[in-house]
C-alpha cells in the first residue's frame, strides 16, 4: 500500500468509552475520598501508588515517542498516536501531585523537623530532603516533561495538515534533548517519591529500576489499546503481525530487563549484607510481605517471561491483549510492593484493607478520560508524518 | 566455456533490495523451490518473499538454554553444597541468588554457542566445506553490495534455457551460469592455507611463551610480584614480633573443638568415662584408626611387636594385667595426652576416634584373655570349635 492510496478517515472512538471512564473516575474518587477520611495515612500512600502508576503511562510514553524519533523507528510510526495520547497525562500531574505536597507529612519521615533533630543521617541529607526544595524540584520536572509532551504532540499535530518534513527534524532534535532531561528528572522522582519513603535507606541502581517499569507499563497500555483498536477496525489493513512482534518482543525484552535490573539490585544487598541496605528487603520479607515478595517475581517476570518466550505468542493479538493487561496489574503490583511497606503501621507484615483496591479504580478512570479526550480532536494515526509510509509497509 | 561440466545453478544479480524481494516473489511464486537468494545484510521480509517456512533451530536454542542452566544449578549444588561444602560470606551452602548470575551466563552460552554450531552443521552441511558458489564472481559482488538469487539444478523445474529466460524477464543486472568445481579440489587443503595455519600457530604459540615466561618477568610488567603482603618465611614488618598472623585471644576455642583440659597430668580423674557405647560403627573406626596410627608400634593385635625394626624403643603389650586394668579414660588420657616416649596424638585423632580406639583396644583385650564363659557364647554364636 502507498501513501497515495492511502486515505485517512478519521473514525470516531465509541461514545460509551469516555462514559466508562467517567463512571470508573467518579467512583473511584468518592471511595477515595471515604478512605482518605477512615484512615488518612493509608489512603495518602494508596494516592501515591496509583500517581507513580499515571506517572509510569504518561512518562514512559513519552519516552516511547522521543526513543522513535531519535532512533529513527519506522515499524512505530503508524502508532504513535497511541504514546502520544497516554503521554497527555502528563500536564494533569500539575493537578494530581497537589495532594501529595499537601499531605507531605503522612508520607515522609524525613519532613518531620522532630525526626531530624535527632537523627545525624537525617540532618546530612536535609540539604537535599527538605520540602521547599522537594515541591520546586517535583514541579520544575513535572513542568519539563508537559513542555516537551506540548511541542512534540504539537509538532506531530501540525504535520497531519502541513506535511511539513522539518517537524520531525524539530522532533528528533528536541527528543535528543529529552532523553538525559527524562534520565535526570526520572531518577529524581524515583528518589524523591519511592525512596525517600524510608530515608536512611539507599540504592544507586533505583532510577533504573523504576526506569524498567514504567516502559513495561506503558508499553503494556500502548499494546493493549493499539491490539484492542486494530480488533475494532481503527487501523487499516496495513497492520501486520509484524508490528504486533515488534510491540509483543519489545515487551518481552523489558521485561528480561527489568527482572536483570532488579536481581542486581537484590543480589549486591544480599550479598553485601550491610544491615543499612538489608533491612529495606526484610521489611518486605515480614509478615503477609514474603508472599508479596516472591509474587512480584511471579507477577512480573515469571509468567509474562514464559507467555511471551515463543516467536507465534509475541503477534498473537489475544496473547498480547491478556499480557498487557497482566503486567499492567504486576507494575501496580510493584509500586504497591515499593510504597506500602514503609508505611509504620504495616513494617511487621501486610494487613489487608478495601482501602488499597478503590484508588485504581480512580487512576484507570482518569486514564480512559485523558485518552478519550485527546483521540477525540486527533487523528489515530499521524498522517502527515513522512516515515509513514515506510511504517506501514514494515515487514521483519 | 566447456559444456560437459555440470551446473549448480543460474544466478542473477540485482541492485537494490527492493529488485530482490520482487524476484523472489516472482520465483517462489513460479512454483521454485530449490533456489536461495544472498544478500550483504538481512533483507526484511524475505523469509515472506521466499516462502520459508519458520525455522526450527529455536528448539535446539530452548533446549541447550534449559540444559545450561541445570547443568550449573546442578554443578554449583554438587560442589557447594554436597560434595565440598564450604561457608562463603556467611551464606548458605546452598545460595541460590550467588548461582543466578552463573546460571544466567551458562544458559546464554550453551544456547548461543549450540545455536551457531547447529546452524553451521544443519545448513552448511559439515563436515563438507565447499559450495560451489564460493569463490565466483558472483559470490564477492553479493558479499559487497548486489543482491543475487540462484535457482538450482536440483530443482524439478530446472532447465537451462527456460531459467535463464525466465531469469531474464526479471531484468537483473547480470546472469550467470554456475558450475560444480572438479571433484579434486579441497580448497582447505591449498598449500597456501597450511602455511597460513602453520604461521599462525607459530606466532600464537611463540607470542604466549615470550610473553608468559619472558616479557611478565622484566620491568614494568612484574609489578604484580611487588605486593605489601607477608611472604611465607619471610618476618612481619609491621608486627614487632614479626609474626604475620596474630594469636587469638586467650581462652579462645574454635569451632567444633573441645578443649582437653588434663593435659601434663599423670592421671586423669575418675569422672573421664567413656560417652560412646561399643556399637558396631564405632568398632569399625576404632579398628581402621588403629590400626593407622597405634599398630606401627604397638603392632597390629597390641601385643607390643613393633613393625619398626628397632628403630624406636618397643612399647610393652597392652595385653598385661596393668594395662588391662587401666580405665577407659586412663587409655583416652595416654593417647591425647602421651606417655614417656609415646607422643600426644591428639592432633591426628579427633576426640570421638581416640573414644572409638579405646572401644577396639578393650575389644582386643578381651579376645587375647577370652574366658572359658566367653569361649562357650562364642561357641553358640558361631557354631564353630575355638580351640586355642
Amino acid at each position: 500500500m502507498s501513501q497515495t492510496d492511502f486515505h485517512y478517515q478519521k473514525k470516531d472512538l465509541p461514545a460509551g468509552l469516555s462514559k466508562i471512564g467517567l463512571v470508573l473516575f467518579v467512583v473511584g474518587t468518592v471511595l477515595s475520598l471515604l478512605a482518605f477520611f477512615i484512615d488518612q495515612e493509608r489512603a495518602v500512600f494508596n494516592y501515591l501508588v496509583t500517581y507513580m502508576m499515571i506517572v509510569s503511562i504518561g512518562l514512559g510514553s513519552l519516552f516511547l515517542i522521543a526513543l522513535e524519533y531519535i532512533a529513527g523507528a519506522d515499524w512505530s510510526t503508524p502508532i504513535r498516536r497511541i504514546p502520544e495520547f497516554f503521554a497527555g497525562l502528563l500536564p494533569v500531574l500539575l493537578i494530581l501531585v497537589l495532594p501529595l505536597l499537601i499531605f507531605n507529612h503522612d508520607l515522609f519521615h524525613w519532613a518531620h523537623k522532630e525526626a531530624i533533630a535527632e537523627d545525624k543521617i537525617l540532618q546530612g541529607k536535609a540539604p537535599y530532603l527538605n520540602i521547599t526544595f522537594f515541591i520546586i524540584r517535583t514541579f520544575v520536572f513535572i513542568g519539563l516533561w508537559s513542555l516537551f509532551y506540548w511541542v512534540m504532540t504539537r509538532n506531530s499535530r501540525k504535520q497531519d495538515a502541513s506535511k511539513d518534513q522539518t517537524l520531525t527534524k524539530n522532533n528528533i532534535r528536541l527528543a535528543a534533548i529529552f532523553i538525559p532531561v527524562f534520565a535526570l528528572s526520572l531518577t529524581f522522582t524515583a528518589i524523591d517519591f519511592m525512596m525517600s519513603l524510608e530515608p536512611h535507606w539507599f540504592s544507586t541502581i533505583f532510577g533504573v529500576y523504576f526506569f524498567a517499569g514504567i516502559v513495561v507499563a506503558a508499553l503494556s497500555a500502548i499494546t493493549l489499546t493499539v491490539v484492542k483498536l486494530k480488533e475494532k477496525g481503527y487501523f487499516g489493513s496495513w497492520m501486520n503481525d509484524d508490528h504486533l512482534f515488534s510491540l509483543g518482543a519489545l515487551l518481552f525484552a523489558f521485561i528480561n530487563f527489568w527482572a536483570y535490573i532488579a536481581f542486581s539490585q537484590f543480589l549486591l544487598i544480599w550479598y553485601a549484607n550491610l544491615p543499612e541496605e538489608t533491612f529495606w528487603f526484610l521489611t518486605r520479607w515480614n509478615g503477609g510481605w514474603a508472599y508479596f515478595s516472591i509474587g512480584l517475581i511471579v507477577l512480573h517476570f515469571l509468567v509474562p517471561y514464559f507467555a511471551l518466550l515463543t516467536q507465534p505468542s509475541k503477534m498473537n493479538p489475544k496473547r498480547l491483549k491478556f499480557i498487557a493487561v497482566w503486567l499492567l496489574f504486576a507494575h501496580l503490583f510493584d509500586l504497591f510492593w515499593l510504597i506500602m511497606p514503609n508505611m509504620e503501621s504495616m513494617k511487621n507484615g501486610y494487613v489487608f484493607s478495601w482501602i488499597d483496591l478503590v484508588f485504581p479504580i480512580a487512576g484507570v478512570g482518569l486514564i480512559i478520560i485523558v485518552f478519550t479526550f485527546r483521540a477525540k480532536k486527533e487523528n489515530l494515526i499521524p498522517i502527515g508524518d513522512p516515515k509513514l509510509k515506510r511504517g506501514m509497509d514494515f515487514h521483519l | 566455456m566447456n559444456n560437459d561440466k555440470k551446473i549448480f545453478g543460474i544466478a542473477a544479480t540485482f541492485k537494490t533490495p527492493d529488485e530482490i524481494i520482487n524476484a523472489a516473489k516472482k520465483v517462489s511464486s513460479s512454483g521454485f523451490t530449490e533456489f536461495d537468494v544472498n544478500t550483504p545484510y538481512p533483507v526484511h521480509g524475505m523469509d515472506k518473499a521466499m516462502k520459508i517456512k519458520p525455522s526450527k533451530l529455536g528448539f535446539v536454542t530452548l533446549v541447550m538454554g534449559l540444559s545450561g542452566a541445570s547443568i550449573a544449578l546442578l554443578f554449583m549444588y554438587w560442589t557447594m553444597s554436597v560434595d565440598y561444602p564450604m561457608v562463603i560470606g556467611g551464606k548458605p551452602f546452598f545460595a541460590l541468588p550467588a548461582f543466578i548470575p552463573v546460571t544466567f551466563e551458562l544458559t546464554v552460552l550453551l544456547a548461543t554457542v549450540s545455536t551457531v554450531i547447529a546452524m553451521i552443521a544443519l545448513f552448511f552441511r559439515l563436515p563438507d566445506n565447499k559450495h560451489p558458489l564460493h569463490d565466483t564472481d558472483y559470490m564477492k559482488s553479493v558479499s559487497a553490495d548486489k543482491y543475487g538469487i540462484v535457482i538450482e539444478s536440483t530443482d524439478s523445474k530446472f532447465d537451462e534455457k527456460s531459467v535463464t529466460d525466465f531469469l531474464k524477464n526479471l531484468n537483473p543486472l547480470k546472469i550467470e551460469i554456475i558450475y560444480y568445481p572438479p571433484e579434486d579440489s579441497y580448497p582447505i587443503f591449498q598449500p597456501k592455507f597450511i602455511i597460513f595455519l602453520i604461521v599462525v600457530a607459530v606466532l600464537v604459540s611463540g607470542g604466549t611463551y615470550i610473553t608468559l615466561n619472558k616479557l611478565l618477568y622484566t620491568v614494568p610488567y612484574n609489578f604484580m610480584m611487588d605486593q605489601d603482603k607477608l611472604n611465607p618465611q619471610k618476618p612481619s614488618e609491621l608486627f614487632a614480633d614479626g609474626r604475620g598472623m596474630r594469636t587469638p585471644v586467650e581462652g579462645t576455642v574454635a569451632r567444633g573443638f573441645m578443649p582437653y583440659p588434663y593435659t601434663g597430668q599423670t592421671n586423669p580423674p575418675e569422672v573421664l568415662a567413656n560417652p560412646y557405647l561399643p556399637t558396631k560403627e564405632n568398632l569399625e573406626l576404632g579398628k581402621s584408626k588403629f590400626l593407622t596410627y597405634c599398630s606401627p608400634c604397638h603392632g597390629n593385635f597390641a601385643d607390643g611387636d613393633s613393625r619398626l625394626r628397632g628403630q624406636f624403643p618397643n612399647p610393652p603389650t597392652l595385653h598385661s594385667t596393668r594395662a588391662r586394668d587401666f580405665s577407659d579414660g586412663m587409655i583416652y588420657h595416654i593417647i591425647t595426652n602421651g606417655q614417656n616416649v609415646m607422643p600426644s596424638y591428639a592432633s591426628q585423632i579427633t576426640r570421638e576416634e581416640r573414644w572409638a580406639v579405646v572401644n577396639y583396644i578393650r575389644v582386643l583385650q578381651r579376645a587375647k584373655n577370652a574366658s572359658d564363659s566367653d569361649l562357650i557364647e562364642m561357641k553358640k554364636e558361631t557354631g564353630s570349635n575355638v580351640t586355642n
